[in-house]
């Protein structure tokens, strides 16, 4: 059984069909990785998978049980976690209180504790911020603990928001564009992490990307999508000479061109 | 420039950073104290004024400032904590000790019951709903005369409390420790709920609805628990308000008020306590210092007593277009400016604080 089954999934806007009947299972422990060009509906599949949408057909499970009846809240608790493609931080909180929002799933506390502050609710405290503290030394994030967010530089921002859906200790880890915006050395950082978060703490990543070099490097496979239908499947040197793959990014070769080869 | 070294996890957890905090704020509630002793009966007054409003602008605060969600119907949840807590009293027979914090319950459990189709609205919407709750809650207090006197309003009881007459005229102390009492017992809480789960999916949820859902936060929830505790801070507000008015009828709390809470926490700092407190020594003695200011003038220039009508009105609303447009951080921004000058001086840099924006941002990513 497959950590996550997207069964056959539909969706349309309007007239507009965002996806269309794509069906693919994300395997326990891998890194499967989304590309494709822009709007060939790789993030509306991670805002189905959030429950921000629902699917007009098809079916997306989890541990073979559909989430479909599930509210979006719900999502994290089954252990899911996620960042957005345009930066979804709480701007006006510190990274220390950002990263800790990403360990609400874990609390247990309830209104009347969490007033009066009991020992239990400190001592929760407690193990919530060694959690966070180990998010903080894995992506280097000292220097920026107590800084808000709304003054920090766009490469810090995108390391928080991965150390957010870290701190929800999550089973399966979607990233949206991981290192969009993000420098040949930010990019490279993001490969090793992506490794250690598969390898360490043994999450299951599936991403969206278009760094194709990125891709290559970290995931087992790749499913290419455009104007939301499968193109291919398969490992990332498979996909990236897969001639429908080809012709999504490069565009088709004239009839003489053809004729030539 | 203080360098606070910590050592624990406490550190960041404990109410107080450091020690001179902690003595500074002892320092002020043993002022606070010993005011009885320091004031006249006037300025007494004047200062249990102040802290009933700081007590209702709390209240809205955890609201608009926490949890990003605006109102401009506080007024209404002043005026059923009021009512519930004096007909408590009357028809029950309640003692003070139980009708006040049923009053602050009842106002709450109103609220957050008016916030579950209310939070669907966002931004604009969201505030005129509110307005309209407030404006629907003034002609109920008309409508149901049996029971809240109407028009002719009602008169509140002294308040009994362990045996001792509580009125603010005979023994205005005892009101004014009273009033401390509430206003430092709602303090406490609302910090532990700054620093503990809860108040940081407020903060989330005022910041990112997407993001919030996203990590595990039930939006709806959040804001219904934020909206029920709001308002019923507000309803204890309302509660003493009617204790120190003595009397009131619907139009004691009317759309102004409400409009008035509102002005109270952006001037006086939006998203800090201490901005609560501020806009209400701003919004509660201003009408005193305008009153006395005239007066003055009137005698030194002797042109005898001028009474310009809608002065208080008018000089309110240059207030708040002054801070929106100078100081959006409200007076506790500007404290935060000038101390933050002197900690580092000579090395205060003008942009320091550029990046600080408003916090009423409810309509992203809708």
């Amino acid at each position: 059984m497959s950590l996550l089954e997207i069964d056959n999934v539909t969706l349309r806007f309007g007239g507009v069909v965002a996806v269309d009947k794509v069906s693919f299972n994300v395997e326990e422990g891998e890194v499967f990785a989304l590309v494709g060009p822009n709007g060939a509906g790789k993030s509306t599949l991670f805002n189905l998978i959030s429950r921000f949408y629902d699917p007009a057909e098809g079916d997306i499970r989890i541990d073979g049980k559909s989430i479909l009846n599930r509210e979006p809240h719900d999502i994290a608790t089954l252990g899911i976690a996620r960042t957005f493609q345009n930066i979804e931080l709480f701007d006006q909180a510190t990274v220390l209180q950002n990263l800790l929002v990403g360990r609400h799933r874990h609390r247990s506390g309830n209104l009347i504790t969490n007033l009066l502050f009991t020992p239990f609710v400190r001592s929760e405290e407690h193990l919530h911020r060694e959690a966070v503290e180990k998010v903080i030394d894995f992506l280097d994030l000292q220097p920026y603990r107590e800084k808000y967010i709304a003054g920090l530089p766009y490469g810090v921002r995108k390391v928080v928001e991965m150390g957010r859906a870290l701190a929800l200790e999550p089973r399966l880890l979607l990233l949206d564009e991981p290192a969009s915006g993000l420098s040949v050395e930010e990019t490279q950082d993001v490969a090793f992490w992506i490794e250690d978060i598969k390898k360490q703490m043994g999450i299951t990543v599936l991403m969206v990307e278009h760094d194709m070099h990125l891709v290559s490097s970290v995931s087992d496979r790749v499913l290419a999508l455009a104007d939301g239908k499968t193109l291919a499947l398969g490992t990332p040197a498979e996909v990236q000479n897969h001639p429908a793959v080809v012709e999504a990014y490069i565009g088709a070769p004239l009839e003489n061109e053809k004729a030539d080869a | 420039m203080r360098i606070v070294f910590k050592t624990s996890y406490d550190r960041d957890i404990d109410l107080f950073k450091h020690g001179p905090q902690a003595f500074w704020y002892g320092l002020l509630v043993v002022i606070m104290v010993a005011l009885p002793w320091l004031l006249s009966e006037f300025f007494l007054g004047e200062i249990i004024n102040v802290l009933i409003w700081a007590l209702a602008g709390m209240g809205l605060m955890i609201l608009v400032g926490h949890t990003g969600q605006a109102s401009l119907g506080h007024a209404a949840f002043l005026a059923v904590g009021c009512y519930a807590n004096v007909l408590l009293q009357e028809r029950l027979g309640l003692p003070f000790i139980l009708s006040f914090p049923l009053a602050g319950l009842i106002s709450g459990v109103v609220g957050a019951l008016i916030a579950i189709p209310m939070t669907r609205l966002h931004g604009i919407y969201l505030a005129i709903g509110t307005l309209a709750i407030a404006i629907l809650t003034e002609d109920l207090i008309v409508i149901a005369e049996p029971l809240t006197g109407g028009i002719s309003g009602m008169f509140s009881p002294n308040i009994t409390l362990f045996g001792f007459e509580i009125e603010r005229y005979s023994t205005p102390e005892a009101f004014y420790w009273l009033t401390l009492a509430i206003v430092i017992g709602v303090l406490l809480l609302y910090r532990n709920l700054l620093r503990s789960p809860l108040g940081r999916a407020f903060a989330a949820v005022r910041d990112s609805e997407v993001s919030a859902q996203a990590m595990g936060i039930n939006i709806a929830l959040t804001k219904a628990t934020a909206f029920g505790m709001s308002t019923a801070v507000t309803g204890l507000a309302g509660a003493m308000m009617g204790h120190f008015a003595g009397f009131f009828n619907n139009e004691t709390f009317n759309i102004i008020i409400s409009i008035q809470l509102l002005l109270m926490i952006v001037v006086g700092g939006l998203g800090t306590i201490h901005g609560a407190f501020f806009g209400a020594i701003v919004v509660a003695l201003l009408p005193q210092a305008i009153a006395l200011s005239r007066d003055f003038l009137g005698s030194t220039l002797g042109l005898g007593s001028i009474a310009i009508p809608g002065l208080e009105s008018a000089l309110f609303g240059l207030i708040l277009i002054g801070f929106i447009l100078f100081e959006p951080m409200g007076i506790y921004g500007r404290w935060l400016k000038i101390r933050t000058y002197f900690e580092l001086f000579p090395f205060y840099r003008r942009d320091m604080f550029r990046r600080q924006k408003s916090y009423l941002k409810t309509e992203r990513m809708r």
